[in-house]
């Protein structure tokens, strides 16, 4: 089979993308497949139209190729491809959104608000920042809504904090949720083809647990999996996790991040395309289920190629 | 199917990674990575303007010379030019060395010159030498962000000391060391770049030259002076380096080829005293034997021609009116609240930014604009730097520049109105977060203000 493998683009997450890329790449190869590597650019149609391959697996992270963008693009060429589609990516992508849905179906997601900055520049919003304490209390967390990593993401520990943090925050997007920070384990279940994968716990060594580097590097953080669970809260997390997936309209595979706090999980986040790299956690959960990466990633292929389903 | 033989298999399964992570060396730990290096990496897209790079202009040298030079080589000494050579370097590439040194008024003796693979070795070599993982090292606060991965690499136990017009403040300095004194440590070596410094542009005074030069003599401690920029001076005063001051006793001098002839050829040197010199020579025998044979044949034929100088003095003529182009972009495009620093020579001016604009964050904004620039945390071991910049001059045209100072100037100012309308408060005063270190807000580097038009 050929597939084409879309890499790269412009978004922060470039880096992380080609090294989910490449590792795919390989195991397609190994495989047996013919691996046409995609740099996300201006030749991007023009090369799909030429080599027209039989399915398209997205490894791109971040705006542009995780926000429905090149979803969009391989519908109208009529090429399948990996992971969720159009939509489902687009509500993913915009963590706003995202909570809205979430809410919306019932799924556990911290309180916040959330302000485009022009409510600021033009709107006078900073006067409504004072209901902030009573509602979210502190400290809170002040996040881009658009952003795949944890680029731009502050804690405010108080009133000085909040403009700073927003000035960051905005220096990725032009809008930004003030989140009611939950303290709890990290964990992250990783869902392919609606089913939940080992739950993966995250426990950084040092510093914060918002810190971009912690999350790519070998030795900063310790990844546990399967997570040490109870069987209620094993159920609780995998009914919220799969709640996400499903309340967000995901397909494929996708990856939920979510906070076990002391009265049950609160969902943070649904990466639509998680990292595939050495140290990303969807293949650590597929690998502590028994799937080696080829077996993922054939079984990504055939998730994408099979009649509208899972 | 078979691999095909060439090629590594890549890992299929995590635990292989947990494999090599049980290998690592401890000293890996402390090295910097990814999530800058990610940044950075965007930074090299073709349609960004790269304030962030530090490269020297190479488009001016002629390459009849360099044809002819590589031709003579290849004609009358290629099976020489092509062998091994010895690890101190060939004694032509050092007379060369003596040349450059004495046209900034150094007279080194031969002997302790060692020829690097630029002067990046000589920083490892120099370290290598010296360090035992914990011992303290010094450097400027900001420093030369090359120079972090070394001192982190050999686990030195890095301090910043402060820099303001003058450079590093030495009243802090020896603050430091009676601390040191009094926890019973003495740092294995203090390393500055005294002549238009990277990443900030300023230069040490003459005054603290002498100061510098004088505690390293009485306290018997090892100064490393790293010059890549000495020569490229134009404005003010040329200043005796502090090897000149000490007569190479106590300072250890770093040069290089990089920015007065090509960093491609990797060529530059180190020159100590000769019990160090035997320690620096055997950690390059074990580095990599010797420095291009080649390259040095390059150097010995180009100086063989006299013209270094003039070519020298083309590129500072350049690189002014670059800097000069820069300058007025940020007198232009910044906003009031904003500072830099006016170099008289060198490759780089350090802008400061209100507190509140933190400047990684910053450049995913500039990005977009398709700048960049080098956030200045990366000129610090402990955070610090968050709100400053470091702005490159020499590899792009003055167009280029006005036009990358327009855009950075347009977000930063964007983030001052919106910074404002957060706080209600006019820009001007910003208001101080508890807590936040006092020098931030009325940083220790010279700042001239933006005027407007």
């Amino acid at each position: 089979m050929k597939v084409a493998v879309l890499k790269g683009g412009r978004s922060l997450e470039r880096g992380v993308s080609l090294r989910s890329g490449a590792r795919v790449e390989d195991a397609l190869g190994r495989l047996g497949h013919e691996v046409l590597p995609l740099e996300a650019d201006g030749e991007l149609v023009k090369r799909l139209n030429e080599e027209r391959p039989d399915v398209a697996f997205v490894a791109m992270h971040g705006p542009g190729g995780e926000d429905g963008t090149a979803q969009e693009l391989l519908e109208i060429l009529g090429i399948p491809f990996t992971g969720p589609g159009v939509a489902a990516c687009a509500r993913c992508m915009d963590k706003v959104l995202a909570k809205h849905d979430l809410r919306a179906a019932g799924v556990p997601t911290p309180d916040w608000f959330a302000f485009n900055e022009t409510a600021f520049r033009e709107l006078g919003a900073a006067d409504a920042l004072g209901g902030l304490e009573q509602r979210l209390g502190f400290p809170l967390v002040v996040k881009p809504s658009r952003g795949g990593s944890a680029l731009g993401v502050r804690f405010a520990e108080s009133w000085f904090d909040v403009p700073e943090a927003l000035v960051s925050a905005f220096s990725y997007d032009d809008r930004v949720l003030l989140e009611r920070f939950v303290d709890g384990r990290e964990l992250a279940v990783s869902v392919l083809g609606g089913e939940a994968l080992p739950v993966v716990e995250a426990i950084p060594r040092e510093g914060d647990s918002y810190d971009f580097e912690a999350r790519y590097e070998i030795g900063r953080t310790d990844f546990v999996c399967p997570a040490q669970l109870g069987e209620p809260e094993s159920a609780a997390v995998i009914e919220a996790a799969l709640g996400a997936y499903e309340a967000l309209g995901c397909s494929g595979f996708s990856r939920v991040d979510l906070i076990l706090a002391a009265d049950g999980p609160q969902v943070l986040e649904v990466n639509a395309i998680p990292g595939l790299t050495d140290t990303s956690l969807l293949p650590q959960a597929a690998e502590a289920a028994g799937m080696s990466f080829e077996q993922l990633v054939e079984r990504i292929l055939d998730l994408a190629l099979a009649p509208a389903s899972a | 199917m078979p691999d095909p033989p060439h090629r590594r298999r890549a890992h299929a399964r995590s635990s292989d990674l947990e494999r090599y992570a049980g290998l690592f060396a401890e000293r890996t730990r402390v090295m910097r990575s990814s999530a800058m290096r990610d940044l950075m990496a965007v930074t090299a897209r073709p349609d960004v303007i790269s304030l962030a790079g530090g490269l020297p202009d190479t488009s001016t040298f002629p390459p009849q010379t360099f044809a002819a030079q590589m031709t003579r080589i290849a004609q009358e000494s290629a099976a020489e030019a092509l062998q091994y050579g010895p690890t101190e370097g060939f004694r032509e590439t050092v007379d060369c060395i003596v040349e450059v040194m004495g046209a900034e008024g150094m007279l080194p003796d031969p002997e302790d010159v060692i020829v690097t693979t630029g002067g990046q070795q000589a920083i490892d070599l120099i370290c290598k030498a010296l360090v035992d993982p914990g011992d303290a090292v010094i450097c400027e606060a900001p420093t030369y962000p090359g120079a972090i991965p070394v001192f982190c690499s050999y686990q030195a136990d890095t301090i910043q000391i402060e820099c303001d017009g003058e450079g590093m403040r030495i009243e802090e300095l020896e603050a430091t060391l009676e601390r040191l004194d009094a926890e019973g440590r003495k740092p294995k070596l203090i390393y500055t770049v005294p002549s238009f410094q990277n990443p900030a542009g300023v230069t040490m005074s003459l005054e603290r030259r002498r100061r510098l030069v004088e505690l390293a003599r009485s306290r018997e401690l090892l100064v490393v002076e790293d010059s890549p920029y000495g020569l490229l001076r134009f404005g003010g005063e040329a200043l005796p380096p502090l090897y000149q001051l000490d007569g190479g006793d106590f300072v250890i001098y770093i040069g290089t080829f990089s920015k007065i002839l090509s960093p491609g050829i990797r060529l530059g040197w180190a020159v100590t005293p000769p019990p160090v010199m035997e320690k620096v020579v055997l950690g390059k025998q074990a580095s990599d034997l010797c420095t291009s044979t080649l390259t040095q044949y390059f150097v010995r034929e180009y100086f063989r021609d006299g013209n270094w100088r003039e070519y020298v003095e083309s590129l500072a003529v350049i690189y002014r009116e670059r800097r000069d182009a820069m300058l007025e972009a940020l007198a232009k495009h910044f906003p009031a609240q904003a500072s830099w620093t006016e170099p008289e020579g060198g490759l780089f001016i350090w802008a400061t930014l209100p507190p509140y604009i933190d400047t990684s964050d910053l450049l995913a904004k500039a990005l977009r604009e398709n700048v960049a620039f080098v956030p200045g945390q990366a000129a610090y071991v402990d955070g610090r730097g968050r709100n400053s910049m470091r702005l490159n001059f020499s590899a792009g045209s003055a167009d280029e520049i006005r036009e990358g100072i327009r855009r950075i100037g347009k977000v930063v100012g964007e983030q001052v109105e919106l910074y404002s309308a957060l706080t209600g408060e006019a820009t001007e005063v910003a208001a101080q977060p508890e807590g936040a270190p006092a020098d931030e807000a009325e940083n220790v580097l010279p700042f001239r203000k933006a005027e407007g038009e």
